[in-house]
C-alpha cells in the first residue's frame, strides 16, 4: 500500500526535478567545502546560505501550492505558520546560547534578563532539547492550523472570506509577537544564535549542512505532495476546488479533506521556517507581516499553481530577482514585483509550468486521439494529465471583451 | 503658599501689562500718588494705604504690592518716589512699580526699604488675591480663582468673599465658589461651613473635586467625613458614567475613521464583488492630494489655508476616482468572476502605487496642517472633545448619507444596483454595464480618496498610510455583511466602540488582537456577516 | 402510505427565506422502487425541496425520513449522500479539470474518508464498473478527455453516470432534459426508465413531453405545497393545475 503510494509520486517530470535538486544538494556544499577558494567553481559561503534560504522559501511555496493550487484555499496567512516554525527553532537556538549571552545567564535569554524576568516562562520549557523543538516546529503550526481550519471549514467559510480571515490571523499574530510580555523577544525577536546541535552556526560546514538539509526537506515534502496529489485524495481535492458542493453531494466530507491538507501544509510551512531561521540568523515578528504571505502566493502564481514544481521554480526565480534588484535597483523592485503580480494574473494565469505543460498535454492528446480514430483497437491509455492545472476552457483570454463568462460575482 | 503667590503674581503681571496699555490711553499716572503714599507712615498707615490701592480695583498696582510683600519695594529718599528694586552688587536696579520700566540704578544710601511685618504680609496676600480676583478681564478672574482652587489657601477666603460679592459673570462666580469651598475645607472653619463646601464640590463632580474630597475623607472625622464619603461615591458614579460616555465617543470616533476607510471598499467589494487590495492606496492618494493642495496654497495663496480641506475634497475624489477607473479599465475588468486573481493583481497595483508615491514624495511622513477649525478641543461635562475627531464623525456621516442618496435616488445608483443583481438582464435593458462597472469602481475609489483627506488630519501622511487601513477595512465590511452599506456602518461603529472599551483593560495592542480574534470567530458563526442576505440565490 | 414502508417520507415541511415561504407544509411520500415526476411552475419550490432532502437547506419545521426510519433533518449533504440519496443538479455540475474516467472514479461507491482515498488503489472490479457506466452514458471514447470539453448534453449524461456510480437507493434528478435536443431528450427518458428498474427516482422537469414519455405518477407543486397528484392525464384535467399553469 505504502509503496504504491510513493511509487505514484514518480514520473518523468518529477524525475527531472528531483535529479536537479539532488545534484544541487551534493554539488553546492561540495563546491563550497571541497573546491579551493581560488577555483572558479568555488561556491562562496554567502551564496550557499542565500540558496539555502531560497530552498526554504521554495518549501513554503510548495505548502501554499498544495492548499491553493489543489484545494482552492487561498491562504494569505501562510507566513504565520512559517514564522511559528521559525520561532520554535529560534527558541531552541536561544536556549543553546547558555552563558555566552551578553548577560551570561545560564537559563534566561538576554532579552528576558533585560526585561527583569526572574524565571523562564513555562512555554520555553523543553526547548533546550532539539527533539522537542523539532517536534514543536511541526506541532505548533499544525495545531494552530488544525484549530483554525476546524472552525473555518466546518462553518464553510470559503473563497475570499477565508483569505481575509487568514490574513487577520497572521496580522493578529504579528501584533501579538510585537509585545514584549509575550516572551518572544518583542520587536527584536530572537537572534545572536551561537550553535545548532553543537555545530557553530557561522561555520562553513554548518552552512553547507543547512543547505543540504533544506534541499532534502524540499525533496521529501515534494515527494509527499506529489504522491498525495496523484492519489485519489488528490483528485478529491481538485474536485473540491472546482465544484465544492458537487463533491459534498457525492458524499465526501469536504471539511475533512480541507482540514487534512491545510494542517499538512501548515506543518510543511513550519519546517520551512525552522530551516530558514538558522540560515538567516534571526526571527522577528516582521515575518508575520501579511505582505509576506501575499508574496508567497505570487511565487506560486508565477511558477504555476497546482503544479508543485512550479511553486518551487517561482519561489526561486522571484527571490533571485529580488536579491538582484534590491542590490542593483532598489527603487525599481516594488514596481517590478507589483508589475509581476498584474502581469501574471492577466497574461499568465497558469504560470510558467502550467503554460508549458498545457501545450505539452494538448500535443499529446491530439496524437492519441488521432491514433484512436485511425482505427487502433486499443483505447488510449491515460495520457499524462495534470489534474492540478485548471481545465483549458476556464481560462478567459485576457484580450477577450467582458463576456458572460466573466461576470462580477453577485453581491453575496 | 509660595505657589499661590507665584500664580497670583504671574497673572497679576499679565493683567498689569494689559491694563497698562489701557491706562496709557486714559490716565497713566493716576495711580502713582497712591503708590508713592506707601513710603509714608507706620504699619497701620501702610495697611490703610494698601486698602486704598486695592480699592482702585486696578491690577496695575499688583506688582507694587507683590514687591512690598517680598521686601523689595524701596523709596527714593530724594523725592519719595517708590521703586521695585533688585540688588546688583553695591547698587540697586530700580524698576518703576507701575510701568515696570527700568529706571536706572541707585546707591545703597539713596533708597530705603518700606518695612512690613507679618500682619501686613497677610494683608498684602489677601489684597493681591482679591486684586486679580477683581480684575476687569473675566478670564483673569477665572484663572485666579482656579489658582486658588489648586492652592486651597484658607487665607484667600476673605478675598474670594469680596470678589464674589461683586462678581457678575456666572461662570466665574461658580469657579470662585468652588475655589472658596476648596479653601474652606482646608481651613479650620466650622462643620456647617465645611459641609456646605462639600456640597459645592460634589456638585462640581470632576476629578479635581474627587481627589480633594478623598483627601477630606481621610483627614477629617464625624459629620464632615460622612458628608465627604457620600459626595465621593456620588462623584465616582458620575465620573464612571462620563468615562463610559468618553469611551463611546472615542469608539464612535474610531468607528468613523473605520467607516471612512471601509465605505469605499463596501462598494467595490460589497456591491461589485471585487477585492481591491489597492483600496488603502486610494486613501493614500487622497491624503497626498491634500498635502499637494496645502503646499500650493502655502506658496501661492496663504490666505486660503483655512479652506484647504474644502479645496482638497473634490480634487482627492477626482484623483482617486480616476486612478480607480484606470485600474478597473486596465486590470480588473479582465478578472471579473475570479475574485482571488483580482486580489493578487490589485495587491500588485498597491505595491506600484506605494512605490510611486515613495519615489515622488519621498519615504518620510509629509506634514499636512490642520486648519484652525480642526484644532483644539472643548469640554462637554467631564468629556474632552477634540474638534478634528468631531468633524471627522460628522464628515463620515455626511459621506455615508451622500453615498446612500447616490445609490438609492440617482439613475446611476439604480443602474449600479441593477447590474449588481442581474448583469445580463441589465445589459439587455440597455444599461451599458462596462460603464457602470467603471463608474462604480471610480465612485468607491473616489470615496476612499475623500476619506484620505479626512485621515490626513489625524494620521501620518506616508506611503504606508493605506496599509494601515486595509485589513481593518476588510474586517469592517466582512463583519457588517457584504453588499449592505448599513451593515458597514453598524460594523464600523461596533468595532470602533468595542475596541475602545477593550483598550483600558487589555491595552491597545491586545485589544486589537481580541477584536481580530472575535471577528475570526464571528465569521465562523455567520460566514456572511452581520446583515447577510439569506435565501437560495445567494448560495449559488 | 405509512412512514415505515416508504423510501422517502416528507411531512409538513416548511422553509422560508426572509419571510418568503419557499416550502409550505409540503408532504410527499415515495415508495421503494417508485419513479415519480414532479412538475410545477417557476418558484413552486421544486429545487428547494431537493435542497431540503439532500441537506443543503435545513427545514424550519416538518419531518423528513429516509428508508422509513432514518431522520434526515440535521444531517449534512455528505452523510445524506452516504445514506444513498444521489442528486443531479439543474445546471450540470461535473469536475471540469478531471477526465471523464476520474469523474466516474470519484463518484464510485467506496469509502469516503481522506485516509482511505489517500491510500486507495483502484481495483479490477471498480475498473469494470466504470467501463459499464462509460458504455451506458456513451462516453467510452472520451474517457480521457477533460470533462470541461464535453457538450452540455454530454455533461448531463456524465452527471447521471456519476449518480449511478454512487449506487444510490434514491436518485433526485433535476431537469435532466434541459438544454437537450429532442433526440437526446428521448434517449434520456429511456435511460431514466432503465435506471428506474432497480432504483427509486424522483425527476423534476418542466418538459411535458418528457414527463409524458416517462409515463409515471406525477406530483404538481405550487407555492411550496402539493397541488395535485396522479397520472399526467389526471392532473392535466385538474382545474387548479390548469389555472396555475395557464393563469386565470
Amino acid at each position: 500500500m505504502m509503496s504504491s503510494f510513493l511509487f505514484r509520486a514518480m514520473d518523468a517530470r518529477a524525475g527531472i526535478f528531483m535529479a536537479i535538486l539532488g545534484a544541487a544538494i551534493v554539488l553546492v556544499p561540495a563546491g563550497n567545502l571541497l573546491v579551493p577558494e581560488t577555483s572558479p567553481f568555488h561556491v562562496p559561503t554567502y551564496a550557499v546560505t542565500l540558496m539555502g534560504k531560497y530552498l526554504t522559501y521554495a518549501l513554503l511555496a510548495l505548502a501554499v501550492d498544495l492548499v491553493w493550487g489543489y484545494c482552492g484555499i487561498l491562504s494569505l496567512g501562510h507566513a504565520a505558520f512559517f514564522a511559528l516554525g521559525g520561532y520554535a527553532m529560534g527558541m531552541y537556538l536561544m536556549r543553546q546560547i547558555g552563558t555566552r549571552g551578553v548577560y551570561g545567564d545560564p537559563i534566561l535569554p538576554d532579552f528576558m534578563v533585560f526585561l527583569n524576568w526572574q524565571e523562564l516562562p513555562w512555554y520555553w520549557y523543553g526547548f533546550d532539547m532539539f527533539w522537542f523543538a523539532a517536534l514543536m516546529v511541526v506541532l505548533v503550526p499544525g495545531l494552530l492550523a488544525f484549530i483554525f481550519g476546524w472552525f473555518a471549514f466546518r462553518s464553510r467559510v470559503t473563497g475570499v472570506y477565508l483569505s481575509i480571515i487568514t490574513q487577520a490571523l497572521t496580522y493578529a499574530l504579528l501584533l501579538a509577537f510585537f509585545r514584549n510580555d509575550m516572551g518572544f523577544g518583542g520587536n527584536n525577536g530572537l537572534t545572536d544564535f551561537k550553535d545548532l546541535l553543537g555545530f557553530d552556526i557561522q561555520a562553513d560546514t554548518t552552512r553547507a549542512g543547512l543547505f543540504a538539509a533544506s534541499g532534502l526537506a524540499l525533496v521529501v515534502c515534494f515527494l509527499i505532495c506529489r504522491a498525495l496529489t496523484r492519489s485519489k485524495l488528490g483528485k478529491v481535492l481538485v474536485a473540491v476546488r472546482d465544484a465544492e458542493s458537487r463533491t459534498r453531494f457525492l458524499g465526501y466530507r469536504v471539511e475533512h479533506y480541507k482540514l487534512f491538507v491545510w494542517t499538512l501544509s501548515a506543518m510543511m510551512a513550519g519546517i520551512a521556517g525552522a530551516l530558514y531561521v538558522p540560515q538567516v540568523g534571526i526571527i522577528n515578528p516582521g515575518e508575520f507581516a501579511p505582505a509576506n504571505s501575499i508574496e508567497v502566493v505570487i511565487w506560486v502564481a508565477i511558477g504555476g499553481r497546482g503544479t508543485l514544481v512550479g511553486a518551487v521554480i517561482g519561489a526561486v526565480l522571484v527571490n533571485f530577482a529580488k536579491t538582484w534588484f534590491t542590490a542593483a535597483l532598489p527603487e525599481i523592485w516594488l514596481f517590478a514585483l507589483g508589475g509581476l503580480f498584474v502581469f501574471v494574473t492577466l497574461f499568465l494565469p497558469k504560470g510558467i509550468v502550467g503554460t508549458f505543460s498545457q501545450g505539452w498535454t494538448a500535443l499529446r492528446q491530439r496524437k492519441i486521439s488521432a491514433a484512436y480514430e485511425a482505427g487502433s483497437d486499443e483505447p488510449p491509455t491515460a495520457p499524462p494529465h495534470s489534474p492540478g492545472a485548471p481545465a483549458n476552457v476556464t481560462i478567459p483570454k485576457p484580450s477577450a471583451p467582458v463576456s458572460g463568462a466573466a461576470e462580477p460575482q453577485p453581491a453575496e | 503658599m509660595s505657589l499661590v503667590r507665584t500664580f497670583i503674581l504671574l497673572f497679576g503681571l499679565i493683567a498689569g501689562f494689559s491694563v497698562n496699555i489701557a491706562i496709557a490711553q486714559t490716565d497713566p499716572e493716576s495711580l502713582r500718588p497712591l503708590v508713592n503714599e506707601l513710603a509714608k507712615g507706620k504699619y497701620a498707615e501702610t495697611e490703610k494705604q494698601i486698602g486704598a490701592l486695592v480699592a482702585t480695583g486696578d491690577p496695575a498696582v499688583a506688582p507694587a504690592l507683590e514687591a512690598l510683600g517680598a521686601g523689595v519695594l524701596f523709596y527714593r529718599k530724594s523725592d519719595g518716589s517708590v521703586f521695585i528694586t533688585e540688588k546688583a552688587g553695591k547698587t540697586y536696579k530700580l524698576t518703576d512699580p507701575l510701568t515696570l520700566e527700568a529706571k536706572g540704578e541707585a546707591g545703597k544710601r539713596e533708597v530705603k526699604k518700606i518695612k512690613v511685618n507679618n500682619k501686613l504680609r497677610r494683608v498684602i496676600r489677601a489684597a493681591l488675591g482679591s486684586l486679580t480676583l477683581m480684575a476687569p478681564d473675566p478670564e483673569v478672574r477665572k484663572t485666579a480663582a482656579e489658582a486658588v482652587f489648586k492652592a486651597r489657601d484658607p487665607d484667600s477666603i476673605e478675598a474670594l468673599d469680596i470678589a464674589l460679592a461683586s462678581e457678575t459673570d456666572e461662570s466665574v462666580q461658580l469657579i470662585m465658589e468652588q475655589a472658596r469651598a476648596a479653601a474652606v475645607l482646608n481651613s479650620d472653619m466650622d462643620e456647617a461651613q465645611k459641609i456646605n463646601a462639600i456640597e459645592t464640590l460634589s456638585e462640581m463632580g470632576n476629578r479635581d473635586a474627587l481627589s480633594l474630597l478623598i483627601n477630606v475623607q481621610s483627614s477629617s472625622e464625624g459629620v464632615v467625613r460622612d458628608a465627604a464619603t457620600i459626595a465621593v461615591e456620588k462623584i465616582e458614579k458620575s465620573i464612571a458614567a462620563w468615562d463610559s460616555a468618553q469611551n463611546i465617543w472615542y469608539g464612535l470616533s474610531l468607528g468613523s475613521v473605520l467607516l471612512l476607510a471601509a465605505i469605499g471598499l463596501a462598494i467595490t467589494f460589497g456591491v461589485m464583488g471585487v477585492i481591491n487590495m489597492a483600496h488603502g492606496e486610494m486613501v493614500m492618494i487622497g491624503a497626498y492630494t491634500t498635502f499637494v493642495v496645502q503646499e500650493l496654497i502655502r506658496t501661492s495663496a496663504p490666505g486660503l489655508f483655512e479652506y484647504s480641506l474644502f479645496i482638497a475634497l473634490p480634487l482627492a475624489f477626482l484623483a482617486s476616482g480616476l486612478v480607480g477607473i484606470a485600474i478597473e479599465r486596465g486590470v480588473i475588468r479582465w478578472l471579473y468572476g475570479r475574485p482571488l486573481e483580482t486580489l493578487l493583481a490589485t495587491w500588485g497595483i498597491s505595491l506600484i502605487l506605494q512605490q510611486a508615491v515613495r519615489s515622488i514624495f519621498g519615504p518620510t511622513n509629509r506634514e499636512v496642517g490642520n486648519p484652525d477649525w480642526m484644532s483644539g478641543a472643548f469640554e462637554l461635562g467631564q468629556m474632552t472633545i477634540t474638534y478634528n475627531r468631531m468633524w471627522i464623525i460628522v464628515f463620515a456621516m455626511l459621506v455615508f448619507a451622500g453615498l446612500m442618496l447616490v445609490l438609492k435616488k440617482t439613475s446611476f445608483g439604480l443602474n449600479t444596483r441593477a447590474v449588481t443583481q442581474n448583469r445580463r438582464m441589465a445589459a439587455s435593458m440597455g444599461i451599458r454595464t462596462p460603464w457602470v462597472d467603471a463608474l462604480t469602481f471610480g465612485l468607491g475609489s473616489g470615496i476612499a480618496g475623500i476619506a484620505g483627506v479626512a485621515l490626513s488630519q489625524i494620521d501620518n501622511v506616508s506611503p504606508n498610510l493605506g496599509q494601515g487601513y486595509i485589513i481593518d477595512s476588510f474586517m469592517v465590511v466582512v463583519f457588517g455583511g457584504v453588499g449592505n452599506l448599513w451593515g458597514t456602518l453598524v460594523g464600523a461603529m461596533t468595532l470602533g466602540v468595542v475596541n475602545k472599551f477593550l483598550e483600558p483593560y487589555a491595552g491597545a495592542v491586545l485589544g486589537k488582537i481580541f477584536v481580530l480574534v472575535f471577528i475570526i470567530l464571528f465569521i465562523q458563526k455567520r460566514p456572511r456577516g452581520l446583515f447577510a442576505l439569506k435565501g437560495r440565490a445567494v448560495e449559488a | 402510505m405509512a412512514r415505515s414502508t416508504s423510501l422517502l417520507y416528507l411531512d409538513g415541511v416548511s422553509v422560508s427565506f426572509d419571510g418568503f415561504k419557499a416550502l409550505n407544509e409540503l408532504s410527499l411520500t415515495i415508495a421503494p422502487g417508485e419513479m415519480r415526476a414532479i412538475i410545477g411552475p417557476n418558484g413552486a419550490g421544486k429545487t428547494t425541496m431537493m435542497d431540503v432532502i439532500t441537506g443543503k437547506t435545513q427545514p424550519d419545521s416538518g419531518e423528513i425520513y429516509f428508508n422509513g426510519a432514518v431522520d434526515l433533518t440535521g444531517e449534512d449533504e455528505a452523510s445524506i449522500a452516504e445514506l444513498g440519496i444521489g442528486r443531479k443538479f439543474q445546471k450540470p455540475t461535473v469536475f471540469e479539470s478531471h477526465t471523464i474516467w476520474d469523474n466516474l472514479e470519484l463518484a464510485l461507491k467506496a469509502p469516503r474518508g481522506p485516509f482511505s482515498t489517500l491510500f486507495h488503489v483502484i481495483t479490477g472490479a471498480e475498473k469494470k464498473r466504470i467501463e459499464v457506466l462509460l458504455d451506458l452514458i456513451r462516453l467510452g471514447g472520451k474517457r480521457n478527455e477533460l470533462a470541461a470539453n464535453l457538450s452540455h448534453g454530454q455533461k448531463q449524461w456524465l452527471e447521471i453516470g456519476m449518480l449511478l456510480a454512487q449506487d444510490p437507493k434514491l436518485l433526485l434528478v433535476d431537469e435532466p432534459a434541459a438544454g437537450m435536443t429532442d433526440a437526446e431528450t428521448a434517449e434520456t427518458a429511456e435511460l431514466l426508465k432503465d435506471i428506474a428498474k432497480d432504483h427509486s427516482v424522483v425527476v423534476v422537469e418542466h418538459d411535458m413531453v418528457f414527463v409524458r414519455s416517462l409515463g409515471v405518477k406525477v406530483t404538481v407543486l405550487h407555492e411550496g405545497s402539493v397541488l395535485a397528484e396522479g397520472s399526467l392525464d389526471h392532473v392535466s384535467a385538474d382545474e387548479r393545475v390548469v389555472e396555475v399553469y395557464l393563469g386565470r
